[in-house]
């Protein structure tokens, strides 16, 4: 099976035509032909990247089929320019052992749209008090290389410590939910103006750099990796910076929606705006947009969240937190990014491919566009505009709380090991 | 007014003319052996109740009544709320049967916000108009009571702008103190929020008001003092050292009532914890407002389902 990618720019730069064979980028130059019968993918000058990452997916399956599956979230994640994707523990059952792991890591074979890593749940039922066994996932069919109690903290200072020096020597990383959940008690919102004018509980950034104050302490200690999910106040930035300096290996995300929206949308009181960790102020987006810009946060992640109408059409404190991100990332860090100037698309390809390739340890993403290296690239349209519609997206769900907004940036086509999975807004 | 949601809906000239016709409703039905208008006859008003309440709920139905509007009460306890129907759901089914307007009290913070943004939408395909008053909503706001106070303090005082009122206690929790702040800050108070920091919201600075945490400082210089409910579950949340620790600090005691001026007046929303955040006899005293609030409540509820329902803003 041959592939040639005709007059495509790699990182924005001059174009050249690429041949692919067997999943593997084979030759690039100038005028290349292909060997007969090849498929033919007309670049028309875009960007070239590498295939996408996400550390940060909620694919829902198994347990919650009426908010996402496997198959609509792996297509979402296709059309969003993503090859690959970690896919969060918190389903029913929870991802907490080989069969779920090896499950869902198989249906997403099946799926064959995107490459599906299942992560593990740090403890047992992500209920904080008994490490999952971690050793038997990362050696299963899955290969488990990430583990995370996601959508809640591993609060207890000892379990942490523990999965940290038992990760340590599994080569996996841990990655945490930060938020010491006996601040945010009832919290529904960011702690501030706008939340004490509107009623709600404050979720206090205090709440998140106190947590990971504390766990680059103990990764220091246990010479582990940590990854801290979804960053979003400021003052975390300080201390990923202080951790970082004294060669902690700690790496962090942001996700699209805390680079752009803060809680001045919170007047509505639509709870499509309600996610967890919650939308901050100003001052916060501007910072993650800088933090991303210098490498103190490392990627962007989606935390990608699907939820059925039924638990998102609610009142503000019965709706569930989350939002739909992998279809519109990209356009979200054109727009706060690339269009201000803060990353070169050499810079979106590090934060959105490659190092959450290292960081997910995924040997073959996240990859140089080079002979030899594997097919898993991205072509985007930098001059597209899109406006977003929650329901002419892939997800099952259609909570996007950038519904109506005009966004720079398409994803024209998106190629896993030399085959076209999604190709101008369809799937292939 | 289409919908009574928050005290922001509302400026000066439109919160006067409700305290306006407050008043004349007040007038026109004293001494009336009938206390009956026929100004809603046809209107139908459903309270629609998801927290237990005594006074707002029958306040609202005596003001519907004696505009002679058909009121009927829902509460969550014995209707289809028990059996896990959505707030959306429950309340387009209202607004389906006819309902002119909903009264909402819910303890969702927002819960009349998005009934309104519902029945709205729903209006664009049924073309049923139906308002929507926020009887209380979480920690966010209590609008008519707002506008009950105001009315009381226009009584008692003789007008608002100008006059300094005190709110003491569990400002954090209140929703009484979030639409007095804003209201009377719109009509010309001064408002010095009164209460020990845990009891305050993050930001408050940037309310229209002032804030103290010396009560004894403040209260020379008051018109007004409204003493908030301290909910006994707040003990429980490490926001103030023990109920005794706050009623010497924060409650109004006789003593502490004296230092108030000769024309001041002490108000409270209810219901009164006794003892707690007010002494007995200083809820009781000459210059306590608190059953004049209670009466107030009627006709300025009469005022806004009034100015919703008749279309007699103008």
């Amino acid at each position: 099976m041959s592939l040639v990618i005709r007059n495509a720019r790699p990182y924005g730069e001059e174009p050249v035509d690429l041949l692919v064979e067997d999943g593997v980028i084979t030759e690039i130059g100038a005028g290349l032909a292909g060997p007969e019968g090849a498929e033919v993918l007309d670049g028309a000058g875009q960007v070239l990247l590498p295939g996408f990452v996400d550390l940060h997916t909620h694919l829902r399956e198994p347990g919650g089929e009426e908010s996402e599956t496997i198959a609509t979230g792996s297509a979402a994640a296709a059309l969003g320019g993503y090859t690959a994707v970690f896919a969060m523990p918190n389903t029913d059952p929870v991802a907490d052992s080989e069969v779920v792991v090896e499950h869902v890591r198989r249906r997403g074979e099946e799926v064959g749209l995107v490459d599906v890593h299942p992560v593990g749940a740090v403890t047992v039922g992500l209920e904080g008090q008994k490490m999952a066994e971690l050793g038997t996932m990362a050696n299963s069919r899955a290969q488990v290389r990430m583990f995370s109690d996601d959508g809640r903290c591993v609060h207890d200072p000892v379990i942490m410590r523990r999965a940290l020096e038992y990760a340590s020597a599994l080569d996996v990383v841990i990655a945490q939910h930060a938020e010491d959940h006996r601040l945010t008690v009832g919290a529904q919102a960011h702690e501030g103006v706008v939340a004490s004018r509107l009623g709600l509980t404050g979720w206090p950034a205090t709440a998140e750099e106190t947590i990971v104050a504390r766990d680059c302490a103990l990764a220091r200690e246990a010479g582990a990796a940590l990854h801290i999910c979804h960053v979003s106040s400021a003052r975390t930035i300080d201390v990923l910076r202080l951790a970082k300096e004294q060669g902690v290996r700690v790496t962090a995300e942001v996700t699209p929606h805390h680079l752009l929206l803060t809680d001045a949308r919170l007047t509505s009181y639509d709870p499509v705006n309600k996610v967890n960790p919650p939308l901050r102020t100003a001052a916060d987006t501007e910072a993650m947009r800088t933090a991303l810009a210098e490498g103190l946060i490392d990627v962007v992640a989606t935390d990608h969240a699907p939820h059925a109408a039924q638990y998102k059409d609610t009142e503000w404190a019965a709706a569930r937190p989350g939002m739909l991100g992998l279809q519109t990332a990209l356009s979200v860090v054109v727009h706060t990014m690339v269009e201000p100037g803060l990353l070169d698309w050499r810079g979106v390809a590090r934060v959105m491919s490659e190092r959450p390739a290292e960081i997910g340890n995924l040997p073959d993403h996240g990859r140089p566009i080079a002979v030899g290296e594997p097919a898993n690239l991205t072509l985007v349209d930098p001059d597209g505009v899109w406006t977003v519609r929650g329901e002419n997206l892939a997800s099952k769900a259609s909570n996007t709380p950038y519904e109506g907004m005009r966004l720079p940036a398409t994803v024209t086509a998106t190629i896993l090991r030399g085959r076209i999975t999604a190709r101008n807004g369809e799937v292939a | 007014m289409k919908h009574l949601l928050s005290v922001t809906d509302l400026d000066a000239a439109e919160a006067t003319a409700l305290l306006d016709t407050a008043d004349r409703l007040k007038q026109a039905l004293l001494g009336r052996e009938v206390r009956k208008l026929p100004t809603l006859r046809g209107r139908t008003v459903i309270t629609m109740f998801y927290e237990d309440s005594t006074r707002t709920r029958v306040s609202f139905e005596i003001a519907g009544k004696w505009m002679s509007a058909d009121t009927i009460n829902v509460s969550a306890r014995g209707s289809s709320v028990s059996k896990g129907e959505s707030l959306r759901d429950t309340s387009l089914t209202l607004s389906s049967m006819g309902a002119d307007c909903v009264v909402v009290r819910h303890p969702a913070s927002g819960a009349a916000h998005r009934i309104a943004a519902w029945t709205d939408r729903d209006r664009a395909v049924t073309g049923i108009h139906t308002s929507v008053v926020n009887a209380g909503d979480g920690t966010h706001e209590h609008p008519t009571q707002a506008l009950l106070d105001a009315a009381t303090l226009r009584e008692r005082l003789g007008g608002i702008a100008g006059r300094r009122v005190g709110i003491v206690g569990d400002v954090l929790h209140s929703r009484v103190a979030r639409s007095n702040v804003f209201l009377l800050a719109t009509l010309g108070a001064e408002v010095v929020l009164i209460a020990p920091p845990t009891l305050l919201p993050v930001g408050v600075e940037e309310w229209p008001c002032r804030v103290s945490a010396e009560l004894d400082a403040e209260l020379p210089a008051l018109d007004a003092v409204m003493m908030l409910r301290v909910q006994a579950e707040r003990m429980h949340g490490a926001f103030f050292p023990s109920s005794r620790e706050y009623a010497i600090r924060y409650g109004l005691s006789p003593e502490r009532a004296a230092l108030l001026p000769d024309h001041a007046i002490v108000m409270h929303p209810g219901p009164m914890i006794r003892g707690m955040e007010i002494a007995p006899s200083v809820a009781d005293a000459p210059s306590s407002a608190i059953l004049g609030q209670v009466r107030n409540g009627v006709h300025v509820r009469m005022a806004v389902l009034y100015h919703l329902l008749a279309g007699a803003s103008s």
